[in-house]
């Protein structure tokens, strides 16, 4: 081993000269993440589904110009617009809209709550995960409109039994996507939360859900497409006048009627809400989250 | 085969109050799995670590290097033989820098100040400290995926710094930064060590890296992992890796690793 070190001279201001290659290594190496101006989001993001919407219109009115069959299998559009001026002007439009809303998020809050927990569970603990595990993606592959009957025997043609059914629908999948992002929370972060001390309860809030997070949104947005799902399944199916006049039954209202332009005008509501609360709620929330954490910067 | 090592003033942090030793291994042993049918991983290990004291743990694949870090860490236990920590728990960095990235690099370093039981008006401003000490005072709210390479180790130290620990284990912190950039990180690290004064155990595979390091150089041999020989180094700090004196080292300390290597030759 040699006691001198031939380099010596550079030794008083080495940190100094360090320190400036350091900063200019850092101003090489940061990349600058810039936002998309407005004028391009509308573009790119607003415009293809706006003219896609256009198209279907567009082929729609023709196949009723060209009488393909009876307007009262298939009325025009405008048939359906004066339809949805009717609902306006009676004043119902809004509740109908909010009786299923109101029902659809409230049943998927508590689902939210109940399969939360349920996931959390089943993730971590393995024996429960084996005995549960199975059951739980099973019970997400049933739709969940075959609970309707056992519903009502159950719990009569109630609100209860909407809600039931909104349970069965959306808890297995709340759950589901919790366990799947607990599942690929990467191991390293664990480590380093358990070398940072953050182990049992305090693991799970400041390390494991945090980490699962983009998994469990997921989860929560196809809840929130199952709840809808079933709950307009059991509006159409159970009458009652006590349940007050949701989406699905005005569809099926409209069906009784023979009124195909209010049977259109019922679909494209439900569709219209799905899509809405998925646009307003769940997208921002994703992608929110997936570009805090550098997820979303190339995806265009 | 071990050298005879004498205490070196500077290595022994003088007037530390943790006494004489950051971290002890004795008679330590690992096999995974079952005992008896697994061949064992380390087999009687015996380290000190004084205050202070900049140790490289060396040696090729198979040797047991990462998996004695985690035994000190206290994520695996020892199959038998100790391990004391009278400090309390290390800090540990690895080769991923294992940022958390639903935080901001800011964030990373409060959540350590937070499980260190730093009181919540504290943070901040220790935060905000230890990212001026690895000189990046502007990145309190930098996204991790917005830093490069070694920033990101950077703010990983600063984390591990948090914990408030005088033992700071290293897991191939530098293994997968360009060579410019561990230039600089060595630089880095020997200015923080010296600083803070603190107890380092670094693997590495890396002969120059280690030499570059450290007070001293802990060679591992493969399967069985068994300490196979010990280099002190005097060379003053900071060193450059080029150096004449890291590299005639470094020959040395290679011909010793390679000669392990050679051992595993099937006949």
């Amino acid at each position: 081993m040699s006691s001198t070190d031939t380099a010596a001279p550079l030794t008083k201001d080495g940190s100094a000269d360090s320190a400036s290659v350091e900063a200019g290594l850092d101003a090489l190496e940061t990349v600058q993440a810039q936002r998309t101006p407005v004028s391009a989001v509308l573009r790119q993001k607003v415009l293809p589904p706006v003219l896609g919407v256009v198209l279907v219109l567009a082929v729609w009115q023709i196949a009723y110009s060209l009488d393909l069959t009876t307007p009262d299998k298939l009325p025009s559009p405008a048939d359906v617009w004066h339809s949805l001026t009717e609902l306006w002007y009676e004043g119902t439009l809004f509740s109908i809209i909010w009786t299923s809303v109101w029902r659809g998020l409230s049943g998927f809050a508590l689902s939210v709550v109940i399969g939360t927990p349920i996931g959390l569970v089943v993730a971590r603990i393995k024996p429960v995960r084996a005995a549960l595990g199975p059951v739980l993606s099973g019970l997400q592959s049933l739709p969940s409109v075959a609970w309707v009957p056992a519903a009502i025997i159950w719990l009569g043609i109630t609100n209860s039994a909407m809600y039931a059914v909104i349970l069965l629908g959306a808890v297995p999948s709340i759950a589901n996507g919790l366990i799947s992002g607990i599942d690929q929370v990467p191991p390293i972060y664990l480590r380093a939360g358990q070398t940072l001390g953050a182990t049992g309860l305090r693991g799970a809030r400041h390390i494991l859900l945090p980490a699962a997070l983009p998994g469990y949104l997921a989860g929560l947005k196809q809840g929130w497409a199952f709840s809808w799902r079933s709950l307009m399944a059991a509006e159409l199916i159970a009458a009652s006048p006590d349940l007050g006049l949701g989406l699905g039954r005005y569809l099926e209202n409209q069906r009784e009627f023979s009124n195909m332009s209010g049977v259109l005008l019922g679909i494209l509501l439900i569709l219209f809400v799905g899509v809405a609360i998925d646009l307003l709620v769940f997208s921002p929330l994703e992608r929110r989250v997936l570009r805090s954490r550098g997820l979303l910067v190339h995806s265009r | 085969m071990t050298t005879a090592l004498t205490t070196s003033p500077a290595a022994a942090g003088a007037g530390r109050p943790d006494g004489d030793t950051a971290v002890r291994i004795s008679h330590v042993h690992k096999t995974f799995g079952r005992p008896g049918t697994a061949a064992p991983v380390l087999e009687d290990i015996n380290l000190t670590v004084a205050p202070g004291e900049f140790v490289t743990l060396l040696g090729a694949s198979g040797c047991g290097k990462s998996t004695l870090l985690n035994l000190v860490a206290g994520l695996d236990r020892p199959t038998s033989g100790t391990i004391e920590v009278p400090g309390g728990r290390p800090a540990l960095m690895f080769q991923d820098h294992a940022l958390f990235p639903w935080l901001t690099a800011g964030r990373n370093i409060e959540l350590a100040l937070r499980l260190a039981g730093v009181p919540k008006e504290e943070r901040r401003p220790e935060a905000e400290r230890l990212l001026e000490l690895v000189r990046l005072g502007g990145s309190y709210k930098k996204r991790v995926h917005e830093l490069s390479g070694g920033m990101r180790q950077r703010v990983a130290l600063a984390r591990s710094l948090a914990q408030g620990s005088q033992v700071l284990l290293m897991d191939e912190p530098f293994a997968a930064l360009d060579a410019i950039t561990r230039d600089v990180l060595h630089d880095e690290i020997t200015r923080i060590w010296a600083e803070k004064q603190l107890a380092v155990l670094f693997v590495t595979h890396n002969v120059r890296e280690a030499v570059r390091l450290a007070q001293r150089v802990v060679l591992l041999s493969s399967r069985p992992g068994r300490v196979a020989k010990e280099w002190r180094i005097d060379l003053p700090q900071p060193r450059r890796i080029e150096s004449a004196g890291v590299a005639d080292l470094s020959i040395e300390i290679t011909e010793e690793l390679r000669g392990e290597i050679r051992r595993h030759v099937q006949h």
